[in-house]
């Protein structure tokens, strides 16, 4: 057994988008999209509405095929089924009231690995308890998911995500709508997961969440405005470039009086 | 005493009543199984559409002589799958694509019936159903199509589940969730044509969902909604015919109105969720305003 000492400048590539021209009927949603995400890495996805956040996700979950340009995943090319990509949807996507306990829609996250026919063993299902006791659902197993308040509602789907032993997280906006308590718990697992290796990419219109607690994040409308550190993403120029409108950056620690 | 035991026995003395029973239970069932995916997937269009489809296919079978149910399956198995090729283009609406195919097929229908001399009770017992009039052989192809669609649905439980569920994480996990959807569609399409014979063209979209409605009522997960929907289907049918044989109704209508009576107690009674429940504690506040 050899131990190889990784360089922080070499680490290997969760994701690398190169040259991604993707659309629908006609319509280009992102035109020659470039970037890189490293391993273990927690990643925002910011741009405004329309920008082709979610074309993208699709894209790298294999869902939508590109016109031009590659999606590597852990150095090869995503297909549906593969297992390395976990996915949480939009929560006005999920249908909050059909008949399905929380545990129910973890253990969905093994069906791909069971492929047709074959039902979840005991295996599966002690897979399934752990992702819900690592997303402290535990005690909620049984209810019913439309039950569920709003963050315990994005950690339902995480959960999924984990118990599908994805390495690569895309979450689409897992932070809207939520109050500042549900938010904080959200992004303290979130820490935690890289913490314990996995790489996060986050669709998000906070930008001052990416700003202060992500390593990094990927600006775009429909091409990829910057991407890098979130300091030297969100720069009053690129911001504006992205939005399209002027916006006010304030450095961290600026304190806004109120009349 | 006897009079009791008579009120009970009575009806199923006679062959036709007991072939009758067999056939609407065995299509309650199937039914009540398949709706439980209709009501969640608000499929309750469609599936009054394709029974109105396969009256066409009915007609035309007539009209060259073959087997109406065949030509019932064949149209309403078509429609269904061009609905779903329609609705997945995205150009016009689901619901739109089912009110264009399914006018279209019923209309063909009609045409085709207007051209024949002799058109007959045979066609009019299949827009309002002849649950007393089938037979032996109607029975086993109903059992025969109708263990078909349970054994689909229990083998491939958890791939529709997960479809109907979340297509998008389903197709992410390498599922294939249109062969899935466009097999739910099938499976509704089997259904009506099963269906039709016993409740007629026009009364099948109550099968499907009255029951499965009223169970989604009482019980909180899919296998128990499944099932409780298929003993409410039974027992309306059970009923129904009780009541056409005593109050001399039609079979079809009678099991239908039961159905529909069943989903109003469960609708007003139900635990938790009934109406009543909403309505009474709420009465039962004081409002204690010190005057």
């Amino acid at each position: 057994m050899t131990l190889t000492i990784e360089h922080a400048s070499h680490r290997e590539c969760a994701v690398d988008v190169s040259g991604l021209t993707a659309g629908y009927n006609g319509h280009t949603a992102l035109d020659h999209v470039t970037f890189t995400i490293e391993r273990g890495c927690l990643a925002g996805l910011v741009g405004p509405n329309g920008s082709g956040k979610s074309t993208l996700l699709k894209v790298m979950l294999g869902l939508h095929k590109p016109w031009s340009g590659s999606v590597l995943i852990f150095g090869h090319t995503e297909r549906p089924g593969h297992g390395d990509v976990g996915y949480t949807p939009q929560t006005e996507l999920v249908d909050w009231t059909f008949p399905v306990s929380v545990f129910d829609v973890v253990l969905m996250g093994r069906y791909g690995k069971l492929g047709l026919v074959r039902r979840p063993g005991k295996g599966d299902r002690d897979v399934a308890m752990a992702a819900l006791e690592r997303v402290h659902l535990l005690h909620l197993a049984q209810r019913r998911i439309g039950e569920l308040s709003g963050g315990e509602q994005r950690r339902a789907l995480i959960a999924r995500a984990l118990a599908q032993d994805a390495e690569l997280l895309l979450l689409d906006e897992p932070l809207a709508g939520l109050d500042a308590t549900a938010q904080h718990d959200l992004l303290r697992l979130l820490e935690e997961l890289r913490t314990e290796g996995k790489t996060l990419f986050v669709a998000t219109h906070d930008l001052s969440c990416v700003a202060a607690d992500f390593d990094h994040a990927v600006l775009i409308n429909r091409r990829v405005i910057a991407f890098g550190r979130p300091a030297d993403v969100f720069t009053e120029e690129k911001l504006s470039e992205a939005f399209q409108r002027h916006l006010f950056v304030l450095p961290q620690g600026t304190t806004i009086i109120g009349p | 005493m006897s009079d009791i035991a008579d009120f009970f026995a009575d009806p199923w003395r006679l062959e036709f009543m007991r072939r009758g029973l067999i056939a609407a239970v065995l299509v309650s069932v199937v039914a009540a199984v398949v709706g439980s995916y209709v009501i969640l997937k608000g499929m309750a269009f469609i599936s009054d559409a394709l029974p109105h489809a396969s009256f066409g296919g009915v007609a035309i079978a007539f009209a060259l002589g073959g087997s109406l149910y065949l030509g019932g399956a064949i149209a309403a198995v078509v429609t269904a799958l061009l609905i779903g090729f329609i609705s997945r283009r995205g150009l016009i609406k689901s619901d739109t694509a089912i009110g264009i195919l399914f006018v279209g097929a019923f209309a063909l229908g009609l045409a085709v019936i207007s051209r024949q001399d002799n058109y007959t009770g045979d066609l009019f017992a299949f827009v309002f159903g002849s649950v007393l009039s089938v037979t032996w052989d109607d029975v086993w192809l109903t059992a025969a199509i109708g263990v078909a669609i349970l054994a689909f649905v229990v083998v491939f439980y958890k791939e529709l589940l997960f479809t109907a569920y979340d297509p998008a994480m389903a197709a992410a996990s390498g599922l294939p969730v249109a062969a899935f959807q466009y097999g739910l569609l099938v499976l509704v399409a089997l259904t009506v044509v099963i269906a039709i014979q016993t409740i007629g063209v026009i009364l099948v979209v109550a099968l499907l969902i009255t029951p499965a409605a009223t169970a989604q009522l009482l019980v909180r997960s899919l296998p128990a909604i499944m099932g409780l929907g298929a003993a409410i289907g039974t027992a309306s049918s059970v009923i129904g015919l009780y009541l056409a044989w005593h109050a001399d109704l039609s079979a079809s209508a009678s099991i239908v109105l039961t159905a529909t009576a069943l989903f109003v107690l469960a609708f007003l009674f139900a635990p938790a969720r009934g109406i009543l429940w909403q309505v009474v504690p709420r009465t039962n506040v004081v409002h204690s305003r010190s005057s």
